[in-house]
Protein backbone atom coordinates (compact mmCIF):
# COMPACT_ATOMS: atom_id res chain seq x y z
CA UNK A 1 0.00 0.00 0.00
CA UNK A 2 1.24 3.28 -0.79
CA UNK A 3 1.98 6.27 2.04
CA UNK A 4 -1.37 8.31 2.25
CA UNK A 5 1.71 11.36 1.88
CA UNK A 6 2.38 9.60 -1.47
CA UNK A 7 -1.39 9.18 -2.32
CA UNK A 8 -2.49 12.36 -2.03
CA UNK A 9 0.50 14.10 -3.37
CA UNK A 10 -0.33 12.40 -6.37
CA UNK A 11 0.01 8.76 -7.72
CA UNK A 12 3.36 7.11 -8.99
CA UNK A 13 3.26 5.19 -12.76
CA UNK A 14 4.05 2.15 -10.19
CA UNK A 15 1.07 2.81 -8.43
CA UNK A 16 -1.06 2.91 -11.38
CA UNK A 17 0.01 -0.42 -12.64
CA UNK A 18 -0.12 -2.03 -9.34
CA UNK A 19 -3.92 -0.69 -9.03
CA UNK A 20 -4.60 -1.72 -12.54
CA UNK A 21 -3.68 -5.65 -12.04
CA UNK A 22 -5.42 -5.49 -8.71
CA UNK A 23 -8.31 -3.99 -10.29
CA UNK A 24 -9.18 -4.76 -13.95
CA UNK A 25 -9.78 -8.50 -13.60
CA UNK A 26 -12.47 -7.75 -10.66
CA UNK A 27 -13.64 -4.55 -12.75
CA UNK A 28 -14.17 -7.00 -16.20
CA UNK A 29 -16.13 -9.35 -14.17
CA UNK A 30 -18.48 -7.55 -12.69
CA UNK A 31 -19.07 -5.38 -15.93
CA UNK A 32 -19.40 -8.82 -17.60
CA UNK A 33 -21.91 -9.95 -15.61
CA UNK A 34 -23.36 -6.41 -15.83
CA UNK A 35 -23.80 -6.01 -19.32
CA UNK A 36 -23.63 -9.65 -20.39
CA UNK A 37 -20.84 -8.68 -23.04
CA UNK A 38 -16.93 -9.39 -22.63
CA UNK A 39 -15.83 -6.58 -25.02
CA UNK A 40 -17.64 -3.76 -23.73
CA UNK A 41 -16.77 -4.92 -20.05
CA UNK A 42 -12.94 -4.58 -21.67
CA UNK A 43 -13.41 -1.63 -23.77
CA UNK A 44 -15.21 0.13 -20.89
CA UNK A 45 -12.28 -0.88 -18.24
CA UNK A 46 -9.86 0.22 -20.47
CA UNK A 47 -11.63 3.51 -21.00
CA UNK A 48 -11.74 4.28 -16.95
CA UNK A 49 -8.20 3.42 -16.40
CA UNK A 50 -7.11 6.20 -19.49
CA UNK A 51 -9.09 8.50 -17.41
CA UNK A 52 -7.55 7.22 -14.03
CA UNK A 53 -3.66 7.54 -16.11
CA UNK A 54 -5.25 11.23 -16.70
CA UNK A 55 -7.01 12.44 -13.50
CA UNK A 56 -4.36 10.37 -10.61
CA UNK A 57 -0.95 11.54 -11.07
CA UNK A 58 -2.78 15.15 -10.16
CA UNK A 59 -5.24 14.28 -7.83
CA UNK A 60 -3.94 11.22 -6.14
CA UNK A 61 -5.55 7.91 -5.72
CA UNK A 62 -9.23 8.30 -5.20
CA UNK A 63 -10.43 6.37 -1.43
CA UNK A 64 -11.34 2.80 -3.26
CA UNK A 65 -9.41 2.80 -6.31
CA UNK A 66 -11.13 -0.46 -7.56
CA UNK A 67 -14.55 0.74 -6.77
CA UNK A 68 -13.92 4.10 -8.81
CA UNK A 69 -12.79 1.97 -11.45
CA UNK A 70 -16.16 0.08 -11.79
CA UNK A 71 -18.39 3.20 -11.45
CA UNK A 72 -16.08 4.83 -14.09
CA UNK A 73 -16.37 1.71 -16.60
CA UNK A 74 -19.39 1.57 -15.81
CA UNK A 75 -20.42 5.18 -17.20
CA UNK A 76 -18.29 4.56 -19.93
CA UNK A 77 -20.11 1.03 -20.46
CA UNK A 78 -23.41 3.26 -20.46
CA UNK A 79 -22.36 5.77 -22.81
CA UNK A 80 -21.25 3.25 -25.47
CA UNK A 81 -24.76 1.80 -25.18
CA UNK A 82 -26.79 5.27 -25.42
CA UNK A 83 -24.16 6.22 -28.23
CA UNK A 84 -24.79 2.94 -30.35
CA UNK A 85 -28.57 2.92 -29.48
CA UNK A 86 -29.40 3.54 -32.97
CA UNK A 87 -28.25 0.78 -33.90
CA UNK A 88 -30.27 -2.46 -33.77
CA UNK A 89 -30.38 -4.99 -30.84
CA UNK A 90 -28.23 -2.14 -29.08
CA UNK A 91 -31.10 -0.04 -28.38
CA UNK A 92 -32.94 -2.53 -25.73
CA UNK A 93 -29.73 -3.53 -24.51
CA UNK A 94 -29.38 0.32 -23.39
CA UNK A 95 -33.04 0.93 -22.36
CA UNK A 96 -32.21 -2.20 -19.94
CA UNK A 97 -29.55 -0.90 -18.04
CA UNK A 98 -30.14 2.88 -17.93
CA UNK A 99 -32.04 4.12 -15.69
CA UNK A 100 -31.71 1.47 -13.29
CA UNK A 101 -29.88 2.07 -10.27
CA UNK A 102 -25.57 1.45 -9.59
CA UNK A 103 -25.34 -1.77 -8.66
CA UNK A 104 -23.62 -2.24 -4.45
CA UNK A 105 -20.32 -3.53 -4.58
CA UNK A 106 -20.24 -6.38 -2.49
CA UNK A 107 -16.81 -8.09 -1.58
CA UNK A 108 -18.79 -11.58 -1.56
CA UNK A 109 -20.51 -10.69 -5.75
CA UNK A 110 -17.32 -9.15 -6.94
CA UNK A 111 -15.27 -12.39 -6.13
CA UNK A 112 -18.47 -14.67 -7.47
CA UNK A 113 -18.65 -12.68 -10.71
CA UNK A 114 -14.39 -13.51 -10.77
CA UNK A 115 -15.49 -16.81 -10.32
CA UNK A 116 -18.28 -17.33 -13.05
CA UNK A 117 -15.92 -15.19 -15.22
CA UNK A 118 -12.75 -17.87 -14.79
CA UNK A 119 -15.26 -20.45 -15.50
CA UNK A 120 -16.26 -18.85 -18.59
CA UNK A 121 -12.54 -18.38 -19.73
CA UNK A 122 -11.94 -21.75 -18.98
CA UNK A 123 -14.93 -23.61 -20.98
CA UNK A 124 -13.94 -26.71 -22.74
CA UNK A 125 -16.08 -25.40 -26.12
CA UNK A 126 -12.42 -23.22 -25.96
CA UNK A 127 -9.36 -24.18 -27.43
CA UNK A 128 -6.73 -25.06 -24.45
CA UNK A 129 -4.24 -21.90 -25.47
CA UNK A 130 -7.19 -19.96 -25.68
CA UNK A 131 -8.59 -20.34 -21.98
CA UNK A 132 -4.97 -20.11 -20.69
CA UNK A 133 -5.25 -16.81 -23.28
CA UNK A 134 -8.15 -15.45 -21.80
CA UNK A 135 -7.57 -16.12 -18.26
CA UNK A 136 -4.50 -14.12 -18.19
CA UNK A 137 -5.97 -11.67 -20.16
CA UNK A 138 -9.05 -10.85 -18.52
CA UNK A 139 -9.17 -12.68 -15.11
CA UNK A 140 -4.99 -12.01 -14.33
CA UNK A 141 -5.49 -8.76 -15.88
CA UNK A 142 -2.53 -9.11 -18.14
CA UNK A 143 -1.83 -7.08 -21.64
CA UNK A 144 -1.52 -9.04 -24.58
CA UNK A 145 1.95 -8.22 -25.52
CA UNK A 146 2.91 -9.84 -21.84
CA UNK A 147 0.68 -12.92 -22.70
CA UNK A 148 2.76 -13.39 -25.75
CA UNK A 149 6.06 -12.30 -24.47
CA UNK A 150 5.18 -15.80 -21.71
CA UNK A 151 4.53 -18.45 -24.22
CA UNK A 152 6.86 -17.13 -26.49
CA UNK A 153 4.04 -16.56 -29.48
CA UNK A 154 3.68 -13.66 -31.97
CA UNK A 155 1.46 -10.93 -30.31
CA UNK A 156 -0.66 -11.58 -33.31
CA UNK A 157 -1.41 -15.34 -32.69
CA UNK A 158 -2.61 -14.35 -29.07
CA UNK A 159 -4.74 -11.34 -30.33
CA UNK A 160 -6.53 -13.45 -32.95
CA UNK A 161 -6.81 -16.08 -30.18
CA UNK A 162 -8.30 -13.61 -27.92
CA UNK A 163 -10.76 -12.03 -30.61
CA UNK A 164 -11.88 -16.03 -31.68
CA UNK A 165 -12.47 -17.19 -27.97
CA UNK A 166 -14.51 -14.03 -27.20
CA UNK A 167 -16.51 -14.26 -30.36
CA UNK A 168 -16.85 -18.23 -29.75
CA UNK A 169 -18.08 -17.10 -26.18
CA UNK A 170 -21.12 -14.27 -27.92
CA UNK A 171 -22.09 -16.31 -30.84
CA UNK A 172 -21.75 -19.76 -29.57
CA UNK A 173 -23.60 -18.86 -26.50
CA UNK A 174 -20.98 -19.54 -23.71
CA UNK A 175 -22.89 -18.59 -20.45
CA UNK A 176 -21.56 -16.45 -17.70
CA UNK A 177 -22.59 -18.56 -14.62
CA UNK A 178 -21.25 -21.35 -12.14
CA UNK A 179 -21.68 -24.83 -13.16
CA UNK A 180 -24.56 -26.03 -11.46
CA UNK A 181 -23.49 -28.72 -8.74
CA UNK A 182 -24.03 -31.82 -10.72
CA UNK A 183 -21.57 -29.81 -13.76
CA UNK A 184 -18.71 -28.97 -11.32
CA UNK A 185 -17.32 -32.19 -11.59
CA UNK A 186 -17.06 -32.29 -15.01
CA UNK A 187 -15.98 -28.25 -14.99
CA UNK A 188 -13.84 -27.50 -12.31
CA UNK A 189 -10.68 -29.82 -13.49
CA UNK A 190 -10.46 -27.48 -16.74
CA UNK A 191 -9.91 -24.39 -14.60
CA UNK A 192 -7.73 -26.25 -12.48
CA UNK A 193 -5.69 -27.56 -15.39
CA UNK A 194 -5.43 -23.81 -16.66
CA UNK A 195 -4.07 -22.66 -13.20
CA UNK A 196 -1.76 -25.57 -13.30
CA UNK A 197 -0.20 -24.65 -16.78
CA UNK A 198 0.15 -21.69 -16.19
CA UNK A 199 1.83 -22.08 -13.11
CA UNK A 200 4.48 -24.46 -14.88
CA UNK A 201 5.10 -22.41 -18.21
CA UNK A 202 6.41 -19.95 -15.48
CA UNK A 203 8.39 -22.66 -13.25
CA UNK A 204 10.24 -24.21 -16.29
CA UNK A 205 9.57 -22.00 -19.05
CA UNK A 206 9.11 -24.53 -22.32
CA UNK A 207 11.65 -22.67 -24.24
CA UNK A 208 13.98 -19.81 -24.09
CA UNK A 209 17.21 -18.86 -22.39
CA UNK A 210 15.65 -18.16 -18.72
CA UNK A 211 14.44 -21.32 -16.99
CA UNK A 212 11.48 -19.73 -15.04
CA UNK A 213 9.07 -16.61 -15.50
CA UNK A 214 8.58 -15.90 -12.01
CA UNK A 215 5.51 -13.21 -12.54
CA UNK A 216 3.52 -16.45 -14.66
CA UNK A 217 3.46 -18.08 -11.56
CA UNK A 218 2.99 -15.66 -9.48
CA UNK A 219 -0.08 -15.01 -11.17
CA UNK A 220 -1.08 -18.84 -11.26
CA UNK A 221 -0.91 -18.68 -7.52
CA UNK A 222 -3.17 -15.89 -7.15
CA UNK A 223 -5.65 -17.90 -8.82
CA UNK A 224 -5.18 -20.81 -6.84
CA UNK A 225 -5.74 -19.00 -4.27
CA UNK A 226 -9.10 -17.13 -5.70
CA UNK A 227 -10.26 -20.49 -6.17
CA UNK A 228 -9.21 -22.16 -2.78
CA UNK A 229 -11.02 -19.20 -1.24
CA UNK A 230 -14.24 -19.22 -3.36
CA UNK A 231 -14.90 -22.84 -3.53
CA UNK A 232 -13.38 -24.32 -0.05
CA UNK A 233 -15.98 -27.50 -0.20
CA UNK A 234 -13.37 -28.72 -3.06
CA UNK A 235 -10.57 -30.38 -1.88
CA UNK A 236 -8.76 -30.76 -5.93
CA UNK A 237 -8.80 -26.66 -5.19
CA UNK A 238 -6.90 -26.64 -2.17
CA UNK A 239 -4.74 -29.52 -3.39
CA UNK A 240 -3.76 -27.76 -6.71
CA UNK A 241 -3.00 -24.39 -4.65
CA UNK A 242 -0.79 -26.64 -1.80
CA UNK A 243 0.92 -28.02 -4.48
CA UNK A 244 1.48 -24.48 -6.35
CA UNK A 245 2.91 -23.73 -2.93
CA UNK A 246 4.98 -26.49 -2.52
CA UNK A 247 6.84 -26.53 -5.65
CA UNK A 248 7.05 -22.51 -5.82
CA UNK A 249 8.58 -22.69 -2.30
CA UNK A 250 11.75 -24.16 -3.80
CA UNK A 251 12.18 -21.72 -6.59
CA UNK A 252 15.33 -19.92 -5.13
CA UNK A 253 17.36 -23.52 -4.71
CA UNK A 254 16.67 -24.28 -8.02
CA UNK A 255 19.06 -22.20 -10.23
CA UNK A 256 22.51 -20.89 -9.45
CA UNK A 257 23.44 -17.59 -9.60
CA UNK A 258 24.36 -17.67 -13.34
CA UNK A 259 20.61 -19.47 -14.08
CA UNK A 260 22.00 -23.11 -13.93
CA UNK A 261 19.58 -25.69 -13.08
CA UNK A 262 20.24 -27.37 -9.67
CA UNK A 263 18.04 -31.10 -9.28
CA UNK A 264 16.38 -31.48 -6.20
CA UNK A 265 18.66 -33.75 -4.75
CA UNK A 266 21.56 -31.26 -5.26
CA UNK A 267 19.53 -28.04 -3.69
CA UNK A 268 20.16 -26.10 -1.08
CA UNK A 269 17.56 -26.81 1.14
CA UNK A 270 18.05 -23.81 3.38
CA UNK A 271 16.82 -21.37 0.61
CA UNK A 272 13.83 -23.10 0.69
CA UNK A 273 10.83 -21.00 1.23
CA UNK A 274 9.97 -22.14 4.93
CA UNK A 275 6.98 -19.73 4.69
CA UNK A 276 5.50 -21.53 1.33
CA UNK A 277 6.09 -24.80 3.01
CA UNK A 278 4.55 -23.93 5.85
CA UNK A 279 1.37 -23.16 4.17
CA UNK A 280 1.10 -26.02 1.51
CA UNK A 281 1.96 -28.31 4.40
CA UNK A 282 -0.81 -26.80 6.36
CA UNK A 283 -3.38 -27.44 2.80
CA UNK A 284 -1.95 -31.31 2.78
CA UNK A 285 -2.62 -31.72 6.35
CA UNK A 286 -6.69 -30.41 6.31
CA UNK A 287 -7.05 -32.32 2.53
CA UNK A 288 -5.42 -35.73 4.29
CA UNK A 289 -8.20 -34.98 7.04
CA UNK A 290 -11.16 -34.55 4.31
CA UNK A 291 -9.74 -37.74 2.75
CA UNK A 292 -11.45 -37.13 -0.53
CA UNK A 293 -8.18 -37.65 -2.15
CA UNK A 294 -7.55 -36.52 -6.04
CA UNK A 295 -4.69 -35.85 -8.11
CA UNK A 296 -3.60 -32.41 -7.00
CA UNK A 297 -3.81 -33.25 -3.94
CA UNK A 298 -1.51 -36.24 -3.83
CA UNK A 299 0.96 -34.52 -6.30
CA UNK A 300 1.20 -31.89 -3.34
CA UNK A 301 1.43 -34.83 -0.73
CA UNK A 302 4.57 -35.80 -2.72
CA UNK A 303 6.15 -32.26 -2.39
CA UNK A 304 5.00 -32.02 1.19
CA UNK A 305 6.68 -35.01 1.90
CA UNK A 306 10.19 -34.07 -0.11
CA UNK A 307 9.58 -30.53 1.90
CA UNK A 308 9.62 -32.45 4.92
CA UNK A 309 13.64 -33.91 4.50
CA UNK A 310 16.34 -31.29 5.95
CA UNK A 311 18.77 -33.67 3.22
CA UNK A 312 18.09 -35.00 0.28
CA UNK A 313 19.31 -38.13 1.94
CA UNK A 314 16.71 -37.87 4.29
CA UNK A 315 13.60 -38.03 1.97
CA UNK A 316 11.18 -40.80 2.85
CA UNK A 317 11.11 -41.94 -0.70
CA UNK A 318 8.56 -45.50 0.39
CA UNK A 319 5.84 -43.25 1.29
CA UNK A 320 6.63 -40.97 -2.01
CA UNK A 321 6.52 -44.39 -3.93
CA UNK A 322 3.04 -45.07 -2.46
CA UNK A 323 1.69 -41.99 -2.71
CA UNK A 324 2.73 -42.18 -6.59
CA UNK A 325 1.08 -45.82 -6.65
CA UNK A 326 -1.85 -44.48 -5.42
CA UNK A 327 -1.89 -41.41 -8.08
CA UNK A 328 -1.24 -43.89 -10.74
CA UNK A 329 -4.16 -45.66 -9.56
CA UNK A 330 -6.24 -42.45 -10.31
CA UNK A 331 -4.81 -41.44 -13.13
CA UNK A 332 -2.83 -43.88 -14.85
CA UNK A 333 -1.05 -41.80 -17.34
CA UNK A 334 2.28 -42.88 -18.63
CA UNK A 335 4.04 -39.48 -17.08
CA UNK A 336 2.47 -40.73 -13.91
CA UNK A 337 4.15 -43.76 -14.49
CA UNK A 338 7.62 -42.34 -15.20
CA UNK A 339 7.55 -40.20 -12.37
CA UNK A 340 6.79 -43.09 -10.04
CA UNK A 341 9.93 -44.35 -11.23
CA UNK A 342 11.75 -41.86 -10.28
CA UNK A 343 10.95 -42.79 -7.03
CA UNK A 344 11.21 -46.50 -7.57
CA UNK A 345 14.35 -45.97 -7.95
CA UNK A 346 15.38 -44.80 -4.70
CA UNK A 347 13.22 -47.31 -3.07
CA UNK A 348 14.67 -50.85 -5.78
CA UNK A 349 17.17 -49.24 -7.57
CA UNK A 350 17.67 -48.01 -10.92
CA UNK A 351 17.51 -51.44 -12.87
CA UNK A 352 13.94 -52.25 -11.46
CA UNK A 353 13.15 -48.16 -12.42
CA UNK A 354 14.46 -48.97 -15.50
CA UNK A 355 11.91 -51.98 -16.36
CA UNK A 356 8.88 -49.89 -15.24
CA UNK A 357 10.25 -46.66 -17.81
CA UNK A 358 11.43 -48.49 -21.22
CA UNK A 359 7.89 -49.76 -22.42
CA UNK A 360 6.25 -46.19 -21.75
CA UNK A 361 4.81 -45.02 -25.06
CA UNK A 362 6.63 -41.69 -24.81
CA UNK A 363 9.60 -41.18 -26.98
CA UNK A 364 8.14 -37.65 -28.10
CA UNK A 365 9.18 -36.43 -24.14
CA UNK A 366 12.49 -35.20 -23.52
CA UNK A 367 11.92 -36.24 -19.63
CA UNK A 368 11.29 -39.27 -20.46
CA UNK A 369 14.41 -39.55 -22.39
CA UNK A 370 16.04 -37.36 -19.38
CA UNK A 371 15.18 -40.09 -16.82
CA UNK A 372 16.27 -43.21 -18.86
CA UNK A 373 19.52 -40.95 -19.40
CA UNK A 374 19.82 -41.04 -15.82
CA UNK A 375 19.24 -44.40 -14.84
CA UNK A 376 21.21 -45.71 -17.52
CA UNK A 377 24.30 -44.00 -16.01
CA UNK A 378 23.58 -45.09 -12.28
CA UNK A 379 23.48 -48.34 -14.23
CA UNK A 380 27.08 -47.61 -15.80
CA UNK A 381 25.69 -48.44 -19.33
CA UNK A 382 27.64 -45.74 -20.58
CA UNK A 383 27.13 -45.74 -24.41
CA UNK A 384 23.17 -46.64 -23.93
CA UNK A 385 23.00 -43.28 -21.27
CA UNK A 386 24.69 -41.30 -23.76
CA UNK A 387 22.53 -42.04 -26.57
CA UNK A 388 19.91 -41.05 -23.91
CA UNK A 389 21.22 -37.82 -23.33
CA UNK A 390 21.60 -36.96 -27.21
CA UNK A 391 17.59 -37.94 -27.25
CA UNK A 392 16.60 -35.29 -24.69
CA UNK A 393 19.12 -32.63 -25.72
CA UNK A 394 17.63 -32.76 -29.24
CA UNK A 395 14.26 -32.13 -27.39
CA UNK A 396 14.41 -29.97 -24.56
CA UNK A 397 13.76 -26.76 -25.61
CA UNK A 398 14.89 -24.50 -22.35
CA UNK A 399 18.22 -23.90 -22.49
CA UNK A 400 19.18 -23.93 -18.51
CA UNK A 401 17.59 -27.30 -19.00
CA UNK A 402 19.49 -28.27 -22.31
CA UNK A 403 22.97 -26.84 -20.37
CA UNK A 404 22.42 -29.32 -17.59
CA UNK A 405 21.81 -32.34 -19.36
CA UNK A 406 24.63 -31.84 -21.48
CA UNK A 407 26.78 -31.38 -18.32
CA UNK A 408 25.44 -34.68 -17.07
CA UNK A 409 26.45 -35.99 -20.18
CA UNK A 410 29.86 -35.25 -19.99
CA UNK A 411 30.38 -36.47 -16.48
CA UNK A 412 30.09 -40.10 -18.63
CA UNK A 413 32.99 -41.70 -18.84
CA UNK B 1 -32.89 -18.68 -26.82
CA UNK B 2 -31.02 -19.38 -29.08
CA UNK B 3 -30.49 -22.18 -32.18
CA UNK B 4 -28.15 -24.62 -32.10
CA UNK B 5 -27.32 -27.18 -35.42
CA UNK B 6 -26.62 -30.78 -33.70
CA UNK B 7 -24.93 -32.27 -36.63
CA UNK B 8 -24.08 -35.72 -36.40
CA UNK B 9 -20.47 -36.74 -37.57
CA UNK B 10 -19.90 -40.21 -39.76
CA UNK B 11 -16.85 -41.59 -40.66
CA UNK B 12 -16.77 -42.94 -44.40
CA UNK B 13 -15.89 -46.53 -43.97
CA UNK B 14 -16.08 -47.34 -40.98
CA UNK B 15 -17.25 -50.46 -39.86
CA UNK B 16 -21.22 -51.12 -40.39
CA UNK B 17 -23.01 -51.70 -37.12
CA UNK B 18 -24.72 -54.74 -36.67
CA UNK B 19 -28.49 -54.75 -37.48
CA UNK B 20 -29.16 -55.41 -33.62
CA UNK B 21 -26.91 -52.30 -33.14
CA UNK B 22 -29.10 -50.44 -35.32
CA UNK B 23 -32.45 -51.07 -33.83
CA UNK B 24 -30.94 -50.23 -30.37
CA UNK B 25 -29.97 -47.12 -31.78
CA UNK B 26 -32.77 -46.60 -33.67
CA UNK B 27 -35.21 -46.72 -30.47
CA UNK B 28 -32.77 -44.50 -28.66
CA UNK B 29 -33.11 -41.84 -31.14
CA UNK B 30 -36.29 -42.17 -31.32
CA UNK B 31 -37.20 -41.56 -27.43
CA UNK B 32 -34.63 -38.78 -27.61
CA UNK B 33 -36.72 -36.92 -30.40
CA UNK B 34 -39.74 -37.56 -28.36
CA UNK B 35 -38.31 -35.83 -25.30
CA UNK B 36 -37.17 -32.86 -27.25
CA UNK B 37 -40.77 -32.39 -28.35
CA UNK B 38 -41.80 -32.79 -24.82
CA UNK B 39 -40.04 -30.19 -23.60
CA UNK B 40 -39.82 -27.82 -26.42
CA UNK B 41 -36.08 -28.28 -27.25
CA UNK B 42 -37.49 -29.63 -30.81
CA UNK B 43 -37.26 -27.61 -34.08
CA UNK B 44 -36.55 -30.16 -36.58
CA UNK B 45 -34.37 -33.41 -36.96
CA UNK B 46 -33.67 -35.96 -39.69
CA UNK B 47 -31.07 -38.47 -40.74
CA UNK B 48 -29.42 -38.83 -44.22
CA UNK B 49 -28.93 -40.86 -47.14
CA UNK B 50 -25.03 -41.56 -47.43
CA UNK B 51 -23.03 -39.03 -48.84
CA UNK B 52 -22.93 -40.83 -52.44
CA UNK B 53 -26.66 -39.84 -53.30
CA UNK B 54 -25.75 -36.36 -52.76
CA UNK B 55 -25.62 -34.15 -55.54
CA UNK B 56 -23.91 -30.09 -55.65
CA UNK B 57 -25.68 -27.55 -57.55
CA UNK B 58 -23.90 -24.27 -58.67
CA UNK B 59 -25.86 -21.67 -59.96
CA UNK B 60 -23.54 -17.99 -60.64
CA UNK B 61 -25.38 -15.64 -63.33
CA UNK B 62 -28.09 -18.10 -64.13
CA UNK B 63 -25.51 -20.63 -65.60
CA UNK B 64 -26.31 -23.92 -63.42
CA UNK B 65 -23.81 -26.55 -62.99
CA UNK B 66 -24.54 -30.11 -61.32
CA UNK B 67 -22.15 -32.11 -60.12
CA UNK B 68 -22.53 -35.75 -58.74
CA UNK B 69 -21.29 -36.26 -54.84
CA UNK B 70 -20.99 -34.52 -51.60
CA UNK B 71 -19.41 -30.91 -51.90
CA UNK B 72 -16.57 -31.83 -49.90
CA UNK B 73 -14.07 -34.66 -50.58
CA UNK B 74 -14.09 -35.87 -47.56
CA UNK B 75 -14.41 -39.16 -45.10
CA UNK B 76 -16.40 -37.38 -42.35
CA UNK B 77 -19.83 -36.43 -43.60
CA UNK B 78 -22.74 -35.15 -42.34
CA UNK B 79 -25.08 -38.51 -40.89
CA UNK B 80 -28.14 -36.53 -39.80
CA UNK B 81 -28.85 -33.34 -37.84
CA UNK B 82 -31.33 -31.66 -35.15
CA UNK B 83 -32.28 -28.70 -34.95
CA UNK B 84 -33.09 -27.67 -31.09
CA UNK B 85 -33.44 -24.61 -29.10
CA UNK B 86 -31.45 -23.63 -25.76
CA UNK B 87 -30.96 -21.20 -23.39
CA UNK B 88 -27.33 -20.95 -23.89
CA UNK B 89 -24.35 -23.59 -25.57
CA UNK B 90 -24.53 -25.61 -22.01
CA UNK B 91 -27.78 -26.20 -22.42
CA UNK B 92 -27.07 -27.37 -26.31
CA UNK B 93 -24.18 -28.89 -25.34
CA UNK B 94 -25.42 -31.46 -22.88
CA UNK B 95 -28.95 -32.16 -25.52
CA UNK B 96 -26.13 -33.07 -27.67
CA UNK B 97 -24.14 -35.14 -24.78
CA UNK B 98 -28.01 -37.09 -24.76
CA UNK B 99 -27.77 -37.18 -28.45
CA UNK B 100 -24.75 -38.46 -28.93
CA UNK B 101 -25.64 -41.29 -26.72
CA UNK B 102 -28.47 -42.34 -28.65
CA UNK B 103 -26.82 -42.38 -31.92
CA UNK B 104 -23.54 -43.62 -30.74
CA UNK B 105 -21.51 -40.72 -32.45
CA UNK B 106 -19.97 -37.24 -32.23
CA UNK B 107 -22.46 -34.86 -32.81
CA UNK B 108 -21.30 -30.78 -33.67
CA UNK B 109 -22.89 -28.28 -31.71
CA UNK B 110 -23.22 -25.04 -34.15
CA UNK B 111 -25.31 -21.79 -33.31
CA UNK B 112 -27.51 -20.40 -35.49
CA UNK B 113 -27.19 -17.06 -36.79
CA UNK B 114 -29.49 -14.65 -34.81
CA UNK B 115 -32.28 -14.00 -36.18
CA UNK B 116 -32.71 -10.12 -36.80
CA UNK B 117 -35.18 -8.40 -34.58
CA UNK B 118 -38.48 -7.84 -36.83
CA UNK B 119 -39.28 -4.58 -34.43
Amino acid sequence: MPAPEQAAGGAEPGVLARVFRESSGRAVATLARVFGDLDLAEDAVQEAFAVAIERWPADGLPPNPGGWIVTTARRKALDRLRRESTRPGREAQAVAFIGEPEPEPEAGSVADDQLRLLFTCCHPALAPEARIALTLRLIAGLQTPEIARAFLVPEPTVAQRLVRAKRKIRDAGIPYRLPRDHELPRRLPDVLAVVYLVFNEGYTASAGDSLTRQDLSAEAVRLARLLHTLMPDEPEASGLLALLLLTESRRAARTTPAGDLVPLAEQDRTRWDRELIAGGQRIVRDCLRRNQPGPYQIQAAIAAVHSDAPEAEQTDWRQILALYDQLHGLSPTPVVALNRAIALAEVAGPAAALQAVDNLPLDGYHLFHATRADLLRRLNREPEARAAYDKTIALTENAAERAFLATRRATLA
Amino acid sequence: MKQYLLAVHMVEGEPVPSEEEMQRSYQAVDSFNRELMASGEWVFAGGLLPPDTATVVRSQGGKVVTTDGPFAESKEQIGGFWVINAADLDAALDIAARGSEACGRPVEVRPFQPVPDAG
